[in-house]
């Protein structure tokens, strides 16, 4: 069992990391990096049964977190756009070597 | 005191630096509001004295710490800790004293810069004294989320928002890494204890290896996003170019030092079984930085970005040390992080001050003939980019030596070559620097006339630069201090393996 959930887990956590890759709207790409979070925090729970309670009070403490990186990341977007009304990474371009 | 860490009291105790400054900068976030009759007015310049205070209360708790002794608690009480704590308040109170008149000039002087200031100081004490890896994790989150709320503080620059943005979107991105990895060393040995993680991966014996191996891949490259080493720097350069500077002086400083003694402490302590593993991947890592990065800064054109490529850079002559992970890289370590914490906050410095009204004069020309025209000023620039580069008569050739001397100790003789070679290629754009300040007739006589640095900047950047030079005259103290500081660190280790790695 435990099998499928880790690889559940590392499937969801991939699509993430290819989603911030790929993708060029800030807002999908924090949307991915919220995915690749609960994938990890599936993770956490799969082994918890086996290594031991820290896994479950681990994933309290990893959902507070995402909240917080939630409020600040969308007031970032949310700042920026004020400035240059798009959400596409690819209109911010004034920071170049 | 000794403490058991049975009881939550003890955690008060082991806690107190942190407790100290988190309370001391919700007293400042009260003090702000209440003194302020509306919201759009200016902070007084009384809440920056009262952060800076704060920070010298966090710093007195520290040294009570030093009367301290615990294990088994979820904080470390030990040297390293001690020491670390001692860099991050010294690179806080540097980042205060060049923001007052930072943020006058750019018009955004609130009193909620200082306080996240603090909180992100609190992060980075927490990150680099945390011994299990959920604190390490908090700790880290605390430090990073208030860092991408001061690089987007300047609210009417669109290259400040950008910053913040991208450095959001990195760094949430490595957390995440970081987070997978704990995950799966957390699935591999049953513990996020990293006394504990040591014990058990230093048996040799692991029920699930290929688990455990790829945590530890997950966490380097976690790390490695986080102290910027390449191929993982993307955001620094941009990070640190569009934050206001006194936040890129923090950045550059305190957040890649806090990484970093979290890096040392996991990797260096805890994967101590695992290091011939790990060794190869920051090798490499190592090497790639040292090179690239120092290639890199050659072609800027703006000093304010080849000083971030030039922090890439030293992150790649640390990670040399951590590499060597014995006693004496340990204490090479820390000694480096104080030099390179005092010349970079200072280098920052000089880039604050050179500035008109809100207008920051950062490419290459804006500094030829500034060694006539403000002699003070280009002189202490100077002693900060000799200092980078590794001269003699500045700490950084010093704390160069001992990373060398820790690389040679370790057998690590390709490693110490190709440190030497890369600082031979920073002389360069180092030098060029200071050729364009003192060779180069500035535009007009009065090009660099009235560049008035404030009274605390002035402080800070005095400090820095006497701090460098006295590192190189009486380095004795201060690495004395180093090597007493990490002797515990690798005690468990050595009793584990029976011996230590180098002398």
């Amino acid at each position: 069992m435990l099998t499928y959930y880790l690889g559940l887990s590392a499937i969801l956590f991939s699509i993430g990391v290819a989603g911030v890759i790929v993708r060029r709207n800030a807002i999908i790409m924090f949307m991915c990096i919220e995915l690749m979070l609960n994938a990890v925090n599936l993770s956490f729970i799969a082994l918890s049964p086996y290594a031991g309670i820290e896994g479950q009070v681990f994933v309290f403490f990893v959902i507070a977190v995402a909240a917080a990186e939630a409020a600040v990341g969308l007031a970032i977007i949310i700042a920026l756009f004020r400035h240059v009304e798009s959400v596409d990474v690819r209109n911010f371009s004034l920071l170049r070597w | 005191m000794e403490l058991d860490f049975q009881t939550s009291v003890d955690y008060f105790w082991a806690l107190l630096p942190e407790i100290v400054l988190s309370l001391w900068a919700m007293g400042v976030l009260l003090a702000d509001v209440f003194q302020k009759g509306s919201r759009s007015e200016a902070s007084r310049p009384a809440i920056a004295w009262l952060a800076l205070a704060g920070i010298a209360a966090a710093a007195v708790a520290n040294v009570w710490l030093m009367t301290v002794t615990g294990t088994g608690g979820m904080i470390a009480v030990d040297g390293f800790r001690i020491f670390a704590n001692f860099i991050l308040l010294l690179a806080a109170a540097l980042a205060i004293l060049v923001s007052m008149g930072y943020l006058d000039r750019h018009a955004m002087n609130r009193g909620e810069f200082y306080v996240l200031l603090m909180f992100a100081v609190v992060g980075m004490m927490i990150l680099a004294s945390a011994q299990d890896l959920i604190l390490l994790f908090v700790g880290l989150e605390l430090m990073s989320v208030a860092i991408y709320v001061l690089v987007g503080f300047n609210r009417r620059d669109p290259r400040s928002g950008e910053a913040a943005l991208k450095y959001f979107l990195l760094g949430a991105f490595a957390s995440a890494f970081l987070l997978y990895g704990i995950a799966l060393v957390f699935g591999a040995t049953g513990t996020t204890d990293l006394a504990l993680l040591a014990e058990t991966i230093g048996t040799g014996v692991q029920d699930a290896p290929l688990l455990l191996m790829m945590g530890v891949g997950l966490l380097a490259v976690g790390f490695a996003f986080k102290v910027a080493a390449m191929p993982f720097h993307v955001w620094t350069p941009d990070a640190y170019d569009g934050a206001p500077t006194p936040i890129t002086a923090l950045m550059a400083t305190g957040v890649k030092a806090a990484a970093f003694a979290a890096l040392l402490r996991v990797f260096a302590v805890s994967f101590g079984g695992l290091h011939e593993t790990w060794v190869v991947a920051f090798w490499w890592l190592a090497a790639l930085t040292m090179i690239g990065a120092n290639l890199v800064a050659l072609t800027q054109g703006s000093v304010k970005r080849m000083l971030a490529y030039s922090s890439i850079a030293h992150a790649g002559y640390v990670l040399v040390a951590v590499v060597a992970a014995n006693a004496v890289g340990a204490a090479a370590f820390l000694f480096y992080l104080l030099v390179y914490t005092l010349m970079t906050a200072g280098a920052f410095g000089i880039v604050i001050a050179n500035a008109r009204g809100d207008r920051e004069r950062v490419s290459l020309e804006d500094y030829a003939g500034l060694g006539w025209q403000q002699p003070v000023m280009a002189a202490a620039f100077a002693i900060f980019l000799l200092s980078l580069a590794g001269f003699p008569l500045t700490g950084g050739f010093i704390g160069k030596l001992y990373i060398l001397r820790a690389a040679l100790a370790a057998d690590q003789v390709p490693l110490a070559v190709i440190l030497v070679m890369a600082s031979l290629i920073s002389y360069f754009y180092y030098l060029r620097v200071v050729i364009v300040m003192y060779m180069r007739p500035a535009p007009a006589a009065d090009t660099h006339a009235g560049l008035t640095a404030s009274r605390p900047l002035q402080v800070a950047v005095g400090v820095a630069a006497i701090g460098v030079i006295l590192l190189f005259f009486a380095p004795a103290m201060v690495l004395d201090a180093a090597q007493g500081s990490v002797a515990g660190l690798f005690i468990a280790q050595e009793a584990l393996f029976g011996l230590s790695r180098g002398p």
